[in-house]
């Protein structure tokens, strides 16, 4: 594949006392693709996420080993501070978590932190994200309303907004459709199908028809371990392993 | 079982209704109203004017939230954010035997440390001459008091904020203090006016450790280092004493009687919130 890679991971395993998470996780994810990882739950595909941006840090009993470069910077052993580099990457959890304030400040929130606080530039900030994750319209009458009065869906397109005000180069989405209708879940893949022009997306799910409909990439888990990782073609039409096989058949238990 | 539960469930509004009935003797002779806002207590003449009372209940509770509301706060976010989780283990116990210390014991250790430290060091250092027995070593006590309740309720729900806000917010670039302040503060903010709530109706109430520091002076506290003399001590020191003047028992009552509802009212306000957040989450 002739592409540039944006995350390079190597060797990285993660403990939780004597239980290994992780184990011995080697993968590139190439720039501006929607790479996929795929696999049943409780095999470690949040985790992996989690570890992408230093997220593992908040759970002191996880113990991390090995190397995930970004731009050429090793983040599990930078220099660097954390929260400048948590901003090149924005989160979409499993359900939408608005902060508790209005919709207006749940976009502006990670742009006040760091440092951008003019009126009108906020405002044209929020605007801009709020058309990025199609929810300016339903939302532009009554921005000074408290976010949590959005619909579930409207939620989960918000916290898209907020992430993508940071000015993230890459999108870690850990199931974002998990708890929304189909339509949202819709409008969700389509977005991110177009924001690939510009973002590296790494996407989590378990819904084999999402992945098949926007994957490039594919990286399949199981128990804490990549079993097979390639192109969606690779992946979903030839694949090598036999749990994989099982898996995309639904045979799998 | 059935019975058991109907008693205990009745218990308050029998308390309730005794109350009024014994104080309705008072209040027929009386308007409510004087009785609430006058400050002229002279039993003997037969004037009951609750004001004093009420007002250094208010000074007492207050000023010890004022202590203990800021302490709180911050220890249940250290604990809860900050400290392993063995110190919070640690600390569980610690709280309860503070919980469950009787109140004279708090009474008698406002005598030999808090008074003498108010008559002799805080008030010469800010140039009174006070005798120690005051607002202020009520509310220390007090405060002393109601902590191990307020912070057991603030650890709870700081513990129940999901993880996945803090995630949300630090993903953001946020600070771990940011995101305390700017999110998580803000997300439990109900859920602390609850615990403060528990605690002023705690406070309120507390009778016996109050009453040993606090003066028992029958004149309207106008500062921290004044005696007072809160409703809750005015009862106790009264009561069966000074039953052979006319109404005094009455009034008594009625004393009773405001302090019962006004706790009941702050109690059931506070729980109300904080079901109110339970259901949100």
């Amino acid at each position: 594949m002739d592409q540039k890679t944006k995350i390079t991971i190597s060797d990285l395993n993660l403990h939780i006392g004597k239980q290994q998470i992780l184990k011995n996780i080697n993968l590139e994810i190439p720039e501006k693709k929607i790479t996929v990882i795929l696999g049943p739950s409780g095999c470690g595909k949040t985790t992996l996420l989690k570890s992408l941006n230093r997220l593992t840090d908040l759970y002191p009993e996880m113990k991390v080993t090995g190397n995930i470069m970004i731009d050429n910077d090793d983040i599990l052993h930078t220099g660097e501070d954390i929260t400048r580099l948590r901003q090149k990457m924005g989160l979409l959890s499993q359900r939408p978590y608005p902060l508790p304030m209005n919709i207006y400040n749940n976009v502006a929130f990670g742009l006040r932190i760091s440092g951008r606080k003019k009126k009108r530039f906020l405002d044209k900030r929020v605007e801009h994200y709020l058309k990025m994750a199609n929810l300016w319209d339903e939302v532009k009458d009554r921005l000074k309303d408290p976010a949590s009065a959005l619909s579930i869906g409207q939620q989960q397109r918000l916290c898209l907004a907020r992430g993508l005000a940071v000015d993230p180069d890459i999108i870690l989405a850990d199931e974002p459709t998990s708890a929304l209708d189909p339509i949202s879940s819709e409008a969700i893949e389509k977005k991110f199908v177009e924001l690939k022009q510009q973002y590296t997306i790494v996407m989590v799910t378990h819904v084999l028809r999402q992945a098949r409909r926007i994957a490039d990439y594919v990286v399949f888990m199981y128990l804490g371990e990549i079993i097979e990782q390639g192109t969606a073609e690779e992946v979903f039409d030839n694949p090598k392993e036999e749990i994989t096989k099982q898996y995309l058949k639904g045979t799998f238990n | 079982m059935v019975i058991g539960l109907i008693v205990v469930i009745l218990l308050p509004f029998i308390l309730g209704i005794g109350l009024y009935l014994k104080s309705t003797m008072l209040l027929e002779n009386q308007s409510l109203f004087k009785l609430l806002f006058s400050s002229d207590w002279r039993p003997l003449a037969g004037k009951f004017g609750f004001l004093t009372f009420i007002l250094s209940s208010v000074w007492v509770t207050v000023v010890s939230l004022l202590i203990a509301g800021p302490i709180c706060l911050l220890t249940a976010i250290h604990l809860t954010q900050y400290a392993k989780t063995w110190v919070l283990r640690l600390m569980h116990p610690v709280i309860d035997i503070l919980a469950g210390i009787p109140s004279v014991i708090f009474g008698v250790w406002g005598i030999l440390i808090i008074v003498p430290f108010i008559s002799d060091y805080l008030g010469p250092f800010l140039g009174k001459q006070v005798s120690g027995y005051s607002i202020l070593a009520g509310s220390i006590v007090l405060a002393v008091m109601i902590i191990p309740f307020i912070l057991n309720i603030l650890i709870e729900v700081f513990k129940t904020l999901p993880d996945e806000l803090r995630e949300a917010s630090l993903s953001l670039g946020a600070t771990k203090w940011q995101t305390i302040k700017l999110v998580l503060v803000r997300k439990a903010f109900p859920g602390i006016i609850s615990a403060f709530g528990l605690g002023v109706s705690r406070a309120f109430g507390e009778t016996i450790a109050v009453l040993m520091v606090v003066g028992n002076v029958t004149t309207i506290p106008k500062g921290i280092f004044q005696p007072g003399y809160p409703l809750p001590a005015l009862i106790a020191n009264n009561y069966g004493e000074m039953l052979s003047i006319p109404m005094y028992d009455s009034a008594l009552m009625l004393a009773a009687l405001v302090l019962f509802i006004v706790v009941m009212l702050f109690n059931l306000g506070s729980r109300f919130a904080i079901s109110q957040l339970e259901e949100k989450e």
